[in-house]
């Protein structure tokens, strides 16, 4: 065997395994982008997949008990049930009002987060000429 | 003030464009007085953002709310050092710190080579004018931080400001954004030189040679700001992960892992004459993506769980990349001629051949954490459907390439040039290959079973021990010699060849953080809601809430919980976890309790009281070897600032000088 082969065999087992992985990994893995509207349009078999949600958390709507967090996201007049349980911490940016993107699956009617990411960016973001303090505006991106 | 802040912003940019066009046509028509006169503009455009940079920050200092970025970013109860770290703490100001850095490079390169690369210099200037221009125009025009708080035609001052974001005001987050931002824009010297070296012609390897440093002391830049990064990450944000594959952390990694790419594929360059297309490329890609990591933590084209806010400069950034990215590739195919291999690969089993697979696989894992932070817009641009990928995923792939990684590293260096023999494999790696295998079995023996975590401890002994032997060898042969001990013998061989050893310790600080990697297998987790006095167990912890406590400092209002932790019925340590509400932002955020040990972390984090019973909510982690990371740190930028020494011994790369087999094979002409 020549040395070009040799070298062209090893670079192909290194990239194809690597190919391999990241394309059995993705089908795993991904999750979709989904609005609420979008989710409660789907078919049964849709809802089973690892969806993607964003929203703003009603105000007031947030409890918790033991380490089980309840809340409604809504977009519009869309609401959703979101309950989370992990040991992985809402981050501090999650708070009545903040925009939320979460991560989980459909069941029973609620959503049942497995991450959460919030912010409320735009407070630190005020446009000069605004009342910058308090009317935080959502800016939404994509 | 804010008008000589923002008339020296403008003029700078003026003055860049000026700098940009003079050392051209000066080159171009062979006037050496316009060249002159473009570098002394470069002096000229970095004293003029030191100027602005001055102002903004002395309007930070001594809060003037009139200013809508001091307003934005800062308080007045807020500390001095929190006060003076609200210059990055937004967008405009954390362009300014780029335009700042930016120009900082450019004048120490033009006093550096006064008298010398004189060809190239005026197209090294004009590279990083080019770039300067395009910072300071996102200054000047899209994000100024000289705007005004106004009403009508009035401007107005507020009482006091929003505040530095609360997450940020950690000491990590004092310098991690200027030391990242050292290591992202630094890596413009070497491009620029590059550049030039391709656009003049330059036989040999000048541009090599001339920005070696520059790359290295970049990339410990970009190494420690990525580091504290994990730091802060781990210690702020409540859940000890001090890497989650998020898009922010994911470009901050993409240049560091071409720049370890060009880092070891220079070698080949400066003793083989080889790779040399490739190198350009590298350093071109490095460059490109340190602007790329900046657009995507900018413009927010991605979700993030950092709380960057979306703006309008993205589109600035893309055309900036695409013309840039354009020119490079066209002057590398203009140039194929002069970057033609001196020799080729003659072994799979061979120093070069590591070398090669080295850079493979940097290589692979950059396209792959690129293509995972990119697929909610690949898949929506392809299929309609925006489809994003997790943690997970980006594990997956980048587990194994870092397995093959260490791998690569305990083996690479003891390779022979050219063809390795079946002696010398067995003289180098047969000690190491029993301890691998040794460690690996009683681990199992002891119930370990983690198939990747086996892997790691397995492949850091024997890494470890391949840089043990290397040491050992040379020093014990230098102590001989020398009549002395083996310490001083090592001392020696350090200093004879600072870039080799100093290397060693470099791959030994990655194998330390590799532990600490490996660590995470064995992470244990736990959420409890608990009464007052009642306790509660995670692993070999007894865990006591004794009593809740609230109280105020100027910048915020906290609470906090008492934790008592006890082992086997011993106290062990009391934590502290805390709840903060900053006064001026209305923002929570926790304040976790970590107590640190070399074998495990005991990490707390008070995350509520719940809503009807009003009982504390605790997140407890147990984090085994986190420390290594950070320690292993340590050892990098040891062995970093050994590279940096010279040598004592010159090496002069005659390019066959290969290790142990000197004089077997004919010298090939520089």
């Amino acid at each position: 065997m020549n040395r070009t082969m040799k070298f062209g065999m090893v670079i192909t087992l290194v990239v194809g395994t690597l190919a391999w992985l990241a394309i059995g990994g993705t089908t795993e893995s991904a999750s979709y982008f989904k609005t609420i509207p979008e989710v409660e349009k789907m078919s049964q078999a849709d809802k089973a997949k690892k969806l993607r949600v964003g929203g703003i958390v009603e105000p007031g709507t947030i409890t918790r008990n033991g380490n089980t967090v309840n809340f409604v996201l809504k977009e519009g007049d869309w609401k959703m049930k979101i309950t989370y349980a992990s040991n992985e911490p809402l981050p501090d940016t999650f708070k009545d009002g903040s925009q939320a993107l979460i991560d989980g699956r459909m069941g029973d009617g609620v959503f049942h987060a497995t991450k959460i990411a919030a912010k409320c960016a735009s407070k630190y973001e005020a446009k000069p000429g605004q009342n910058y303090k308090g009317t935080a505006s959502y800016e939404k991106k994509s | 003030m804010e008008n000589i802040g923002a008339l020296a912003i403008m003029l700078a940019f003026c003055l860049a464009i000026y700098s940009v066009v003079a050392s051209l046509v000066g080159a171009w028509k062979k006037k050496p007085f316009l060249i002159a006169s473009g570098e002394r503009a470069v002096i000229a455009v970095f004293g003029l953002i030191v100027i602005a940079t001055g102002i903004l920050i002395y309007a930070l200092v001594t809060s003037d709310f009139r200013y809508a970025y001091v307003a934005a970013h800062s308080n007045r109860d807020m500390p001095f050092y929190y006060k003076i770290s609200s210059w990055w703490g937004g967008q405009e100001g954390s362009l300014l710190l780029w335009n700042f850095l930016l120009g900082a490079y450019a004048f120490v390169v033009v006093l550096q080579n006064k008298r010398k690369h004189r060809a190239m210099m005026p197209y090294v200037v004009a590279t990083l004018m080019s770039t300067q221009v395009f910072f300071l125009i996102l200054n000047v025009f899209p994000a100024s931080p000289f705007q005004m708080l106004a009403q009508g035609k009035n401007i107005v001052e507020v009482q006091d400001g929003n505040g530095l974001n609360p997450l940020l005001q950690y000491w990590t987050m004092l310098i991690h954004p200027p030391v990242l931002y050292l290591g992202y824009v630094g890596f413009v010297v070497p491009f620029a030189f590059a550049l030039g070296s391709l656009i003049t012609r330059q036989p040999g390897d000048q541009w090599i040679f001339t920005t070696r440093r520059w790359a290295l002391v970049t990339w410990f830049f970009q190494s420690t700001g990525i580091l504290l990064g994990a730091g802060w990450s781990y210690a702020v944000l409540g859940w000890g992960g001090y890497w989650v594959w998020d898009p922010v952390e994911n470009v901050s990694f993409l240049p560091w892992l071409t720049s370890t790419a060009y880092l070891h594929s220079v070698m080949m360059q400066e003793k083989k004459g080889m790779m040399k297309v490739w190198n350009i490329v590298l350093v071109a890609a490095t460059f490109f993506l340190c602007i790329f990591g900046t657009f995507m933590t900018r413009s927010g084209i991605v979700a993030s769980v950092h709380a960057f806010a979306s703006s309008n400069i993205g589109t600035y950034f893309l055309v900036f990349l695409t013309m840039g990215i354009a020119f490079t590739i066209y002057m590398i195919l203009g140039r194929l001629d002069y970057l033609k291999s001196e020799s080729e690969l003659e072994s799979v089993v061979s120093r070069e051949s590591s070398f090669l697979f080295n850079n493979l696989i940097l290589l692979a894992s950059c396209f792959a954490t690129l293509w995972g932070t990119l697929f909610p817009v690949i898949s929506e641009a392809v299929t309609g459907e925006k489809v994003s990928v997790d943690a997970p995923w980006f594990n997956r792939i980048n587990i194994p390439i870092g397995l093959f990684l260490l791998f690569l590293t305990g083996v690479g260096p003891l390779l022979a040039w050219r063809r390795a023999s079946s002696e010398g494999l067995r003289r180098n790696f047969q000690w190491p290959f029993v301890g691998m295998l040794a460690l690996m079995g009683g681990l199992f023996a002891a119930g370990i079973h983690h198939i990747y975590a086996l892997m790691t401890f397995g492949l850091c002994l024997f890494v470890t021990m391949t840089i043990a032997q290397e040491f050992w060898k040379g020093a014990s042969a230098i102590a001989k010699k020398e009549a002395t001990n083996v310490l001083s013998g090592m001392i020696e061989l350090t200093h004879r060849n600072t870039r080799r050893y100093g290397g060693y310790l470099v791959h030994m600080g990655i194998v330390v953080m590799f532990i600490g990697f490996a660590g995470a297998a064995f992470n244990k987790d736990s959420t409890v809601e608990v009464e007052q006095g009642k306790s509660f167990q995670l692993g070999r912890y007894d865990l006591k809430v004794t009593s809740v406590n609230n109280g105020q400092t100027d910048n915020y209002v906290w609470q906090n919980a008492v934790i008592e932790a006890s082992v086997d019925g011993k106290p062990y340590a009391t934590l502290h976890p805390e709840r903060r509400i900053y006064s001026q932002s209305q923002q929570p955020v926790g304040a976790v309790a970590i107590h640190r040990r070399l074998n495990e972390d005991l990490y707390i984090n008070f995350a509520a009281l719940s809503s009807e019973a009003q009982k504390p909510i605790v997140q407890v982690y147990i984090f085994p070897l986190v420390t290594w990371i950070w320690i292993g740190f340590w050892v990098l930028t040891v062995g970093t600032l050994v590279c940096l020494v010279p040598s004592k011994v010159k090496m002069t790369y005659a390019r066959t000088e290969v290790v142990g087999m000197a004089g077997k094979h004919e010298k090939v002409a520089k």
